[in-house]
């Protein structure tokens, strides 16, 4: 069911599922997933754990290639292009399309290079420019007055905040559009649960971001709209404030006021 | 009653603990006590006489040493090639059950039919005759699971979030393995690699057949030339030569200097692993 009327008419679409199942061996994680994605907005997805958000999440970049014996069918556009059509450039795919994990990942290589490990694989030589980009993503990512004395420092030496901030950092030095987050602040302390949430507010000017979270609270705070995702179903898709106040699905009431899940 | 036990229990395994240690120490100490007395610079820096009753033992130091370089050379490439491809690339299914099964059967199979199998394939069919080539090849092989095995379970301890953000960011497989996994797993693989060739670098009877001389009146020119070597002269020393009682300082030095090869070569394996923790540590 895609469900054209809950965005305003001319909304540009980033990305957009149409029927996608998602198998792990003979196990149907994802069932019919039918979905629009907004650009230049947060879209959260919600649901109890195993119910299919994360693997849903993990489509968009076509992270879930990694899995063995795992298959699609169905089709994802992003920016109009079918991104599991025979001949995709997975490199391309994953330059527009940036993701942030549940748990922080840095290497254990200096800050520095951290975020200028994206520019230097897709050939970026220029250390001026490097240089560049670096301080413009940590900018961006809300953490370079942190750690400007220090670029030359193992990022392992970071907090766990600092560290998921460095993360996004890099993820943003690619140049993506499209966003995709996987519970990003879900290890980490109330208050560095706020910077990223902050920082989610900043980026979502320039960038169309997917948010995985299981804390609706979360969903509440920094989505624009949100999906509730069910035993690998889309169960209802629609506004925020909408879904958390008026949703007009039974079980999405029963999750969201805590019943289950 | 309970604590009695526990007590019993950590007194006997500590004792059985000491008692490997005493083992150990009782031969390094037999070994060092009888041998330090041959031990000089001509000792070292010449060549054997009188079948190595007197003299020195340099060309089998020699001969040894290249047959660990040689055995390097050759393993090392091979083994940390296989590992990458059974811990990245290949799938987890039966062949690769199989390809596993016959590691660990290569990693059981006796020295001697290591030898044989060197002195038929690389001797005779090759037709390298007994060379330090075919030595080090057959070293090779024997050493090969360890490599394996030790390259396999460094690539994989290296945590997933390393690999999912670098394919993340548009990292191809390769570039992933090349920038964010051999680096880490690297000190590892070496450390491992090392310990086994170590191993290898005492072995009598795979050289045995394939390279080893009682004597040779000169160093070796080329990888085709066959060498003394340690491990091999002593087998001489001890069991094989006519004044075997009354050259027992001869035998001691020379087992001392084997020891002291192994031995170094397990300290660069430490020096090296300590080098890379200090670097990359997560």
């Amino acid at each position: 069911m895609v469900e054209h009327s809950i965005y305003p008419k001319d909304m540009e679409m980033v990305i957009t599922t149409n029927q996608v199942n998602f198998y792990y061996g003979p196990t149907q994680a994802l069932f019919d997933i039918s979905l629009l994605i907004p650009a230049k907005h947060v879209t959260a997805l919600i649901g109890p754990s195993g119910c299919g958000k994360s693997t849903f999440l993990r489509c968009l970049n076509r992270m879930n290639d990694t899995i063995p014996h795992s298959r699609v069918i169905g089709n994802i556009f992003i920016n109009q292009k079918n991104i599991y059509a025979p001949g995709t450039d997975v490199v391309e795919l994953r330059k527009e399309v940036g993701m942030v994990f549940q748990k922080s990942n840095p290497f254990p290589k200096s800050i520095f290079d951290n975020v200028a490990y994206g520019p230097r694989i897709h050939g970026e030589k220029d250390h001026n420019r490097l240089t560049e980009i670096v301080e413009q993503s940590l900018q961006q990512a809300a953490i370079w007055d942190e750690v400007k004395d220090r670029l030359h420092a193992n990022a392992m030496g970071l907090s766990g905040g600092q560290q998921q901030r460095l993360c996004i950092a890099r993820a943003l030095a690619v140049g993506p559009k499209i966003l995709l987050m996987d519970e990003p602040a879900s290890a980490l302390d109330p208050k560095s649960t706020t910077r990223i949430e902050d920082l989610i507010g900043e980026l979502r000017n320039n960038y169309t971001i997917v948010i995985v979270t299981h804390n609706m609270q979360q969903a509440a705070r920094v989505s624009d709209y949100t999906a509730f995702f069910y035993e690998g179903q889309l169960i209802e898709c629609d506004a925020t404030p909408k879904i958390f106040t008026n949703p007009r699905q039974k079980q999405t009431e029963d999750y969201i006021t805590g019943r289950f899940g | 009653m309970n604590n009695t036990a526990d007590k019993f229990i950590t007194l006997s395994l500590r004792l059985i603990t000491y008692a490997i240690v005493v083992v150990i120490g009782y031969i390094l100490f037999d070994i060092i006590k009888n041998g330090i007395s041959a031990l000089n610079w001509q000792f070292v820096s010449t060549f054997p006489r009188r079948s190595g009753a007197e003299g020195g033992i340099f060309p089998a130091i020699v001969g040894t040493f290249y047959l660990v370089v040689g055995t390097i050379a050759i393993c090392l490439p091979l083994g940390i090639g296989g590992a990458i491809y059974l811990a990245e690339y290949a799938d987890q299914g039966k062949f690769n059950s199989l390809i596993r099964l016959a590691i660990i059967t290569l990693a059981g199979v006796p020295s001697i039919v290591f030898g044989l199998f060197g002195l038929g394939i690389f001797v005779l069919f090759c037709g390298f005759g007994p060379s330090i080539m075919a030595g080090s090849l057959t070293l090779a092989c024997m050493v090969l699971p360890t490599i394996i095995v030790a390259s396999e379970e460094s690539l994989r301890a290296v945590p997933k979030g390393f690999r999912d953000a670098s394919l993340a960011l548009g990292a191809t497989k390769w570039e992933m393995i090349r920038t964010n996994i051999l680096p880490y797993s690297l000190s590892g693989m070496i450390t491992g690699s090392i310990l086994g060739i170590g191993r290898a670098a005492g072995e009598t009877a795979p050289i045995l057949l394939t390279v080893a001389a009682f004597y040779l009146p000169r160093l070796p020119k080329s990888v085709f030339d066959q060498v003394m070597a340690l491990p091999y002269h002593l087998y001489i020393l001890a069991t094989q030569h006519p004044e075997a009682d009354r050259i027992r300082n001869m035998q001691y030095g020379t087992a001392l200097i084997l020891l002291l090869l192994v031995l170094g070569l397990s300290l660069g394996a430490i020096l090296i692993r300590t080098h890379f923790r200090k670097k990359f540590r997560w």
